[in-house]
């Protein structure tokens, strides 16, 4: 499949700030199943800085913005090919030990509520990847994909308890239960081609890969009740949503924040 | 107490050889004088400006260190020995940094839980697969050593990341060269003055392969409300670089930017004397004022190095301590010079039952605890105290390690009375760059109170000068 | 240097001379209330003190009415006062301490002992305290600070920050005391020439360490053209409008000189200077005198908030 992808995000302030520095984790990973075709990132007015891979094998981008400015603008465009892996992250490259993403983060902390739901999905289960499987089944059921129900600070346990949450507290909540039951698990953010079908999903989305012994690491989307196919670009991976965001930036001044974002993904005829 | 404790000065009744020319100065200071020369220690210390703030407690907020006269000697073998040591383990811990941000062949071998080190807090996953130049992470290793006899030295612990204290070990020299010239004639000591060059060379010698000039050194401060914060300047001062704070610093074009009446001035070393978590809110906590945002993509894209590095703590972790010895063995092919006390790990089950039992006895210590916080001494404990930290350990044991009561050698020190032996234990400050320095000496810690075993500054704990003699 | 070292010794040198500033009003005060009170008692002395120093409405919302006792506590020692001797002389001796290395033992030594000295002030029972031995003791501790700095300090960078913030911080405060002279002072309009007037205009020159000076150089009668001559366009006063400027000016042009750069503050300093040397009594009082002290006080603000922008913030432009 080949995918467009048009991302713009827009930072507006209340009043002027002195300047800014970003840190994006927004190029496509290098792996089997997805290929750029051409890529582009650019943050309006600034000034591109360091660049590298990092240990988790996401391509890293400083970039640093000179103010007074009002607005700052994080434009992403690209066509990147993809192929259905079934889920499966092939070829790509880390030095990150699996175990490291055994670690608690608030967000991912199973209270009880998660945790007798990672037992009662993982009961009768054939194998570790059986058990991914049944606790991304189960999550998909206990919380139900509202928009709007959670903020982005949100908490797995908050969206269990609430029922309702989004595509994030689905990937909290999944990493939650894995790491509970001591697998390695971890937060993906990247793109969704929503299709025809008309998932009612972001375009700009996340999910959870789970370490499987033998497979490595395995994608769920536990809100779209599936594996990561030939509809999902992966950006980058962290312990959690904040750690794995794709943009992380600081402006300097006082000021009140306002984001607008606006994601197209893009089926391209072939 | 039972406990026959080693004594640094006298052996039976007869005076041991390095202190041999101390008696007589002892000997030749009436109370009066003593305490004139005390006042005037005092005095010079306040002008300078040594002071530090405790945390926590109300009080004079430029309380002064506590400075004991008296100094704290080793011969030149003893000190030989422990400097081989000191060295062997500064570069075993650098060896156990790369490795476990690299590929984990010690983990792989079974040598150390993988749990201990990758499931640690001090363990950094953003620095993963970075080699910083020369291989080296922690640039100034401090190892607190404790006595127990002529020739028993124990390792108590490490400090990986950004040791505190050296500008005692130089201000205490520095004092006692003004007020006891005489001493210094009749004794031949090995200066300790030329540590901030070597730290300047040490720091320098680890700039980036992008710097191809003479690399700007910085110190990164929390600012001047920190406690260490007269050491920053001091050191700072006698390397002739800046200290800054984060908002000192910004970031751009892949660099790092000081902020000067002139302009941007580009920076290739970062000495920080701040921690991780504040290091850049980009990458650590986002609440974080005191770091530089954007700093941790442009050291892992080698555009500057900081020192000690990101990531560093997961070597000086407590529970991480006790496999330094097989690091030893792992990485260098050695056997250790300097051993370890022996460490019960509560997160095991033997040894939480073994702890429990014995808490009277022995020494119980958080596992990312610090200063002398967050700890039991088990014989120096109320029955109440005792049961209060149980309750704690068995609550979370794994954050727990406990010791056996050491028996500290102690060392002559003014009193009240007189002079009186107090407990001692000595952090030395072994520097890593390019090569391997450790000036002669370190920094010697009493515990002020009679029969007290802790030396920390924050409890009651002063300092000492530390002499190596000659040849 | 460090924007922010350059920023501290700036604000040294500013809350020094602004303990010294304060501690001078304080005598003004006190002479003045020595006097019988002038008009009805509607506005006691103390009052117009506190409008001068810019600090009514925190000691109204502290305090209540003036009473003698509670502005010498204000205006001195309370540290909920960004304008109290005691305040500014903590900031400096903060600020010093923040950039101890930057400063000569001595220049340390001096603020330092400022400081450790108002903390045993502090602890002093007030009725041991007479308000000419506190002021005396800022004019002495700040001309130790002074001296330390003129004799021991290294003429570089560092040294003209501290300069400019001795001579902005000078300026500012020599005009507003004028101001406050003639506009607050004084009663009510047609006291101008009386006797009250002579003796308010001469508290002001004693409390400026000045009416030695003043009967040295001009003789005869105190009036009001004399005074504005002397205070801001003679300089051979040492707190004179144009000699601070030619000081400010001076160390602009040396900051300029060794950065190899000209700056908008340098230019502005020199243009104000230009015009304080070409300027009489007579264009004073045709702009009026609180109309001209008025601008001046805006054009000092101004070159400070140049060089804020220029060399302190260490914005990259």
């Amino acid at each position: 499949m080949i995918l467009t992808v048009s991302h713009i995000s827009t930072y507006s302030y209340d009043a002027p700030v002195r300047g800014a520095v970003q840190s994006l984790r927004m190029t496509p990973s290098v792996c089997d199943g997805q290929r750029a075709i051409r890529w582009s990132i650019e943050v309006v007015g600034g000034t591109r800085g360091a660049s590298f891979r990092d240990g988790a094998g996401d391509w890293v981008e400083g970039w640093s913005l000179r103010g007074p400015v009002s607005e700052i603008t994080v434009k992403v465009t690209g066509e990147v090919a993809t192929t259905d892996m079934a889920g499966v992250l092939r070829g790509h490259r880390e030095t990150v030990p699996p175990e490291a993403y055994l670690r608690e983060t608030g967000p991912t902390r199973a209270d009880s509520g998660l945790m007798t739901l990672a037992q009662e999905a993982a009961a009768g289960a054939t194998d570790a990847l059986d058990r991914a499987h049944r606790i991304a089944a189960a999550i998909n059921e206990a919380i139900a994909y509202r928009p709007g129900s959670t903020d982005q600070f949100g908490t797995a346990a908050e969206a269990l308890a609430l029922g309702e949450g989004v595509c994030q507290d689905h990937a909290h909540a999944l990493i939650a239960c894995a790491r509970f039951l001591d697998m390695p698990a971890r937060y993906v953010s990247g793109y969704l081609h929503a299709g025809a079908e008309g998932t009612p999903n972001e375009a700009s989305h996340a999910w959870a890969e789970v370490w499987i012994d033998r497979l490595g690491w395995v994608g769920f989307d536990a809100s779209n009740a599936t594996c990561p196919d030939a509809r999902y670009i992966r950006l980058g991976s962290g312990f959690d949503a904040q750690d794995a965001a794709p943009i992380r930036g600081v402006a300097h001044g006082r000021v009140a924040e306002a984001l607008d974002v606006t994601v197209a993904v893009e089926a391209v005829q072939q | 107490m039972a406990t026959e404790y080693f004594n640094e000065m006298y052996e039976g009744g007869a005076v041991r050889a390095p202190y041999a020319r101390l008696e007589d100065w002892m000997r030749s200071m009436p109370a009066e004088l003593r305490q004139m020369k005390q006042a005037e220690a005092e005095d010079l210390f306040r002008r300078i400006g040594i002071t530090f703030a405790v945390y926590g407690e109300g009080g004079d907020p430029d309380r002064l260190i506590p400075f004991d006269m008296f100094p704290r000697v080793f011969a030149q073998d003893e000190w030989r020995k422990l400097e081989r040591g000191i060295k062997q383990r500064a570069r075993a811990l650098n060896a156990f940094l790369v490795d476990v941000y690299g590929r984990g062949e010690i983990v792989k071998a079974g040598k150390i839980p993988s749990r201990l080190v990758y499931r640690n807090e001090a363990y950094e996953k953003a620095v993963s697969g970075f080699v910083p130049p020369r291989g080296v992470f922690s640039h100034i290793v401090g190892i607190d050593i404790v006595r127990t006899g002529p020739g028993d030295f124990f390792v108590l612990e490490d400090n990986c990341r950004t040791p505190s204290g050296v500008s005692y070990m130089l201000e205490n020299r520095e004092i006692m060269m003004r007020m006891f010239p005489a001493l210094f004639q009749n004794n031949r000591i090995e200066p300790v003055d030329n540590y901030s060059d070597l730290l300047r060379r040490t720091l320098a010698s680890v700039a980036p392969a992008k710097c191809d000039r003479d690399p700007t050194i910085v110190i990164l401060t929390p600012g001047h409300f920190n406690s260490a914060y007269y050491e920053h300047s001091f050191l700072a001062d006698l390397m002739g670089v800046e200290l800054v704070e984060g908002a000192d610093l910004f970031v751009e074009n892949g660099f790092v930017w000081m902020r000067t009446t002139e302009g941007p001035k580009k920076v290739d070393v970062i000495y920080r004397r701040i921690d991780d978590s504040y290091l850049d809110p980009l990458c650590f906590r986002p609440d974080s004022m005191l770091g530089v945002p954007g700093l941790m993509d442009v050291y892992r894209s080698g555009g500057v190095t900081i020192c000690s590095a990101p990531g560093a703590g997961v070597a000086d972790d407590k529970a991480v301590y006790t496999f330094v010895p097989d690091m030893v063995r792992f990485y260098l092919g050695e056997e250790p010079i300097l051993n370890n006390v022996p460490t019960w790990q509560c997160g095991k089950t033997d040894d939480l039952k073994y702890v429990q039992a014995n808490l009277k006895d022995l020494v119980v210590k958080e596992v990312h605890g610090s200063g002398g916080y967050g700890m039991l001494v088990g014989p120096k404990s109320t029955q109440e105290q005792i049961e209060y930290f149980a309750g704690r350990i068995a609550a979370d044991p794994d954050n727990y390690i406990a010791q056996p009561t050491l028996a500290l050698s102690t060392v002559p020190t003014f009193v009240e009375e007189g002079v009186a032996p107090r407990h001692v234990d000595l952090r030395p400050y072994c520097l890593v760059g390019e090569r391997i320095e450790l000036v002669p000496g370190g920094l010697t810690r009493v515990a002020l109170k009679d029969g007290s075993l802790v030396v920390n500054s924050s409890q009651g704990g002063g300092v000492k000068d530390t002499w190596v003699l000659a040849e | 240097m460090l924007s922010r070292t350059a920023d501290n010794l700036f604000w040294i040198a500013r809350y020094m001379e602004r303990a010294e500033t304060m501690a001078r009003l304080l005598e003004v005060g006190a002479r003045i209330a020595l006097l019988p009170s002038a008009g009805h008692g509607y506005r006691s002395e103390w009052d117009s003190l506190l409008q001068a120093s810019g600090t009514a409405a925190g000691f109204a919302k502290k305090y209540g009415d003036p009473v003698q006792r509670n502005i010498e506590s204000y205006l001195f020692f309370d540290h909920d006062n960004s304008s109290s001797v005691a305040y500014c002389i903590s900031r400096a001796r903060e600020n010093a301490r923040i950039v101890r290395t930057a400063l000569t033992t001595q220049v340390w030594d001096a603020l330092n002992t400022a400081f450790q000295e108002m903390r045993q002030l502090e602890r002093t029972p007030r009725s041991q305290l007479e308000l000419s031995r506190l002021t005396e003791w800022t004019m002495r501790h700040a001309a130790m600070v002074r001296g330390a700095i003129d004799a021991t300090l290294l003429r570089n960078d560092g040294w003209d920050f501290l300069g400019l913030g001795y001579k902005l911080e000078r300026a500012d405060n020599t005009a507003r005391l004028m101001d406050v002279k003639y506009y607050v002072l004084l009663p009510r309009a047609d006291y101008v020439g009386s006797g009250l007037d002579n003796y308010q205009w001469t508290t002001l020159l004693r409390a400026m360490s000045s009416h030695r000076a003043f009967h040295w150089a001009y003789g005869g009668d105190i009036t009001a053209g004399k005074i504005a001559h002397f205070l801001i366009l003679n300089p051979q006063c040492p707190r004179s409008l144009i000699t601070a400027i030619e000081g400010a000016t001076g160390h602009l042009d040396r900051l300029a000189k060794a950065y190899h750069t000209t700056t908008e503050a340098q230019s502005r300093s020199r243009a104000l200077l230009g015009e304080l040397s070409e300027m009489t009594v007579d264009d004073i009082f045709e702009e009026g005198l609180h109309e001209y002290l008025g601008r001046f006080i805006g054009d000092v603000g101004e070159v400070s908030h140049l060089v804020g922008e220029i060399y302190l913030s260490g914005v990259a432009r």
